[in-house]
């Protein structure tokens, strides 16, 4: 509760309060500790680098490192990889799940709640299980070093993983009053109409979260593109980051300089949508 | 399809007919991804299990054969048993600072978001950059752990490169981003009724019999939800394993999932590498179960405003 301030008085503060901004400022220098020696590392010669004890100004600012790493390998082509993957994963995610959701929570049919339970014992799933029946899958229809296995699932509500994003869609349809569809309804409306002119309109916030979590998802994912990606100039950013770590074991400045790339578009994305990445973290874990 | 203008509100049997038929056709593209990337792979894995099937050979149908192979694999044990031992570390750790720094976060302290944010930095680093990252951070001459420990005149590690420091570290750079139950813990307290707040401090109760007799009972599901996924998720940990230990040194981080990816696409021992994940589904299985039969003891539902 905000207090009102008397002209003159001096404001309050407790040892409490103080020692709390000490223990919570002390454990947030080491959360950050890691990103500055990645920073630092990053930004340093390797003749300043291997420096004891280590110093933690970069002197000069090794910017070549930046340069050096992206021109090694092709990165420019392993992030045009990874965004062509991005486009089809999100939007195909988001389209299915939520037509899934539109249908266990707005369309009133008998099994609809059996239908959407079955679908959430996927989730308990060791995704190890599926791994290697899908893989053969896969490579007996010659889809093996092709985008597909890491982009057609998604168009099929995620398989086994996007039944969260159903989840989430549905506890977010089930808070829109159906009066809405009724409207609708009366004039002459399909449930697809329905689903595309009144119910998607005002999921917009649902819409963000999913979309953020499943980008995330795939420029997170290495297991996949490391088992069906096998030409160089199909890599995606963590496959290739993967490969230039194997590649370049010593070299820390080019490697810190190429996982900062790597990491800074997430970041930017998570600093400009902060209230939607803890909305949905907060979905998934507390309402349900 | 017909659209329902024109209709008596009086059939409701035309109305439910036609939202059957459009809710298995939107809900159909789900479904037929369950049937077919979860159904379809899932008995195929098991049949899978009862052969003998390398890539490249014909298959051969071995009954239990793979099973009792594994149960006396050493290497099997071994990635159960460093798995375990992984999990039991890395998921108290992360469930314990996660709520401790939840509830000093929620403490009414300026900055809120700030340091929400703060903490929450390291989950968002994609797993292969985190790996990168942490390799230099652990490396014995020149990282930071080492350079800091050294400079403050205290006995270093080998960290990843030590046999029996391999797991301690990774359960170290794991805890690194508990950031993920920080957030979901500090939604729940936000759901913790202010009135049981007050009534508690009308009967002369102070902060510790507050968070005794209030915060902890209604986090208790929260607690729990962290808990299961904590121990899911841990189990099935890979990206470590692959790119910064490669299992070893000598087994020592011999994850199960590393072990069975290697079974399965170096060795491309097929039916093996079945079996394996079909004993992990098991085990996961039969921990939650065990998990869901202990919380009946200590989560409580009763208290609708917790959900």
């Amino acid at each position: 509760m905000k207090r009102s301030r008397t002209v003159g008085s001096a404001p309050r503060v407790s040892p409490r309060r103080t020692a709390l901004w000490v223990v919570l400022g002390l454990g947030g220098a080491l959360m950050v500790l890691p990103f500055l020696w990645l920073v630092r590392s990053a930004l340093m010669t390797d003749n300043q680098i291997f420096i004891s004890p280590p110093q933690w100004l970069p002197k000069p600012f090794a910017w070549s490192n930046f340069s050096g790493a992206m021109s090694s390998q092709p990165f420019a082509r392993y992030f045009l990889n990874t965004m062509i993957i991005e486009v089809l994963v999100v939007t195909g995610t988001v389209l299915t799940c939520a037509l899934a959701a539109f249908s266990f929570s707005r369309l009133r049919w008998r099994g609809r709640n059996l239908v959407f339970g079955l679908l959430l014992t996927g989730v308990m799933l060791p995704y190890a299980v599926t791994l290697i029946p899908t893989f053969v899958m896969w490579g007996s229809i010659g889809a093996l070093d092709t985008f597909v296995p890491l982009t057609l699932p998604a168009w099929f509500a995620g398989a086994g993983g996007g039944v969260f994003n159903i989840f989430l869609f549905r506890q977010f349809f089930l808070t829109i009053p159906y009066e809405l569809d009724e409207a609708a309804y009366l004039d002459g409306a399909t449930p697809w109409k329905v689903f595309w002119s009144v119910i998607m309109p005002l999921s917009k916030p649902v819409v963000v979260v999913v979309v953020i979590f499943t980008f995330i998802g795939v420029w997170n994912d290495f297991l996949g593109p490391l088992l069906y990606l096998t030409d160089d100039s199909k890599f995606t950013l963590a496959l290739g980051l993967a490969g230039f770590q194997s590649t370049y074991t010593a070299q820390w400045g080019f490697l810190m300089a190429a996982s900062l790339v790597v990491i800074l578009p997430i970041t930017l994305i998570f600093f400009a949508l902060q209230r939607y990445f803890v909305e949905g973290v907060t979905l998934t874990g507390v309402k349900g | 399809m017909s659209a329902v203008t024109g209709r008596q509100p009086s059939r409701r049997g035309d109305l439910l007919g036609v939202e059957r038929r459009w809710g298995l056709l939107l809900a159909a593209p789900a479904i037929l991804g369950f049937l077919i990337f979860t159904i379809g792979p899932m008995v195929a894995s098991l049949v899978f299990s009862l052969t003998d099937w390398t890539i490249g050979a014909p298959a051969k149908f071995v009954g239990l054969g793979n099973y009792d192979k594994l149960a006396h694999d050493p290497l099997f044990w071994k990635s159960l048993n460093v798995t375990t031992y992984y999990t039991l570390g890395v998921v108290p750790l992360t469930l314990l600072i996660g709520f401790v720094v939840a509830l000093l976060v929620n403490q009414g302290v300026r900055g809120r978001s700030f340091w929400r944010t703060v903490y929450y930095l390291p989950t968002l680093v994609p797993a292969v950059a985190s790996s990168v990252l942490w390799i230099w951070i652990f490396n014995p001459d020149f990282g930071l752990l080492n350079s800091m420990l050294r400079q403050g005149g205290l006995p270093t590690s080998n960290w990843i490169y030590g046999e029996r420091s391999a797991v301690p570290s990774l359960i170290i750079m794991s805890t690194w981003g508990f950031g993920n139950a920080m957030v979901i813990f500090l939604a729940g307290l936000q759901g913790v009724p202010r009135h049981l707040y007050e009534a508690v401090a009308i009967d002369g109760g102070g902060t510790w019999a507050r968070f005794r007799h209030v915060t902890l009972p209604f986090m208790t599901p929260v607690i729990f939800y962290n808990l299961v996924t904590g121990v899911i998720g841990t189990f099935q940990v890979f990206n470590q394993a692959y790119i910064m230990t490669q299992g070893g040194p000598n087994n020592a981080t011999q994850f199960y999932i590393y072990y069975l990816y290697t079974k399965a696409f170096t060795d491309s021992e097929i039916g093996y590498a079945s079996a394996l994940a079909w004993v992990l589904f098991v085990v996961v299985l039969v921990i939650t179960v065990l998990l869901f039969r202990n919380a009946r003891r200590w989560v409580h539902y009763e208290m609708g405003a917790a959900r």
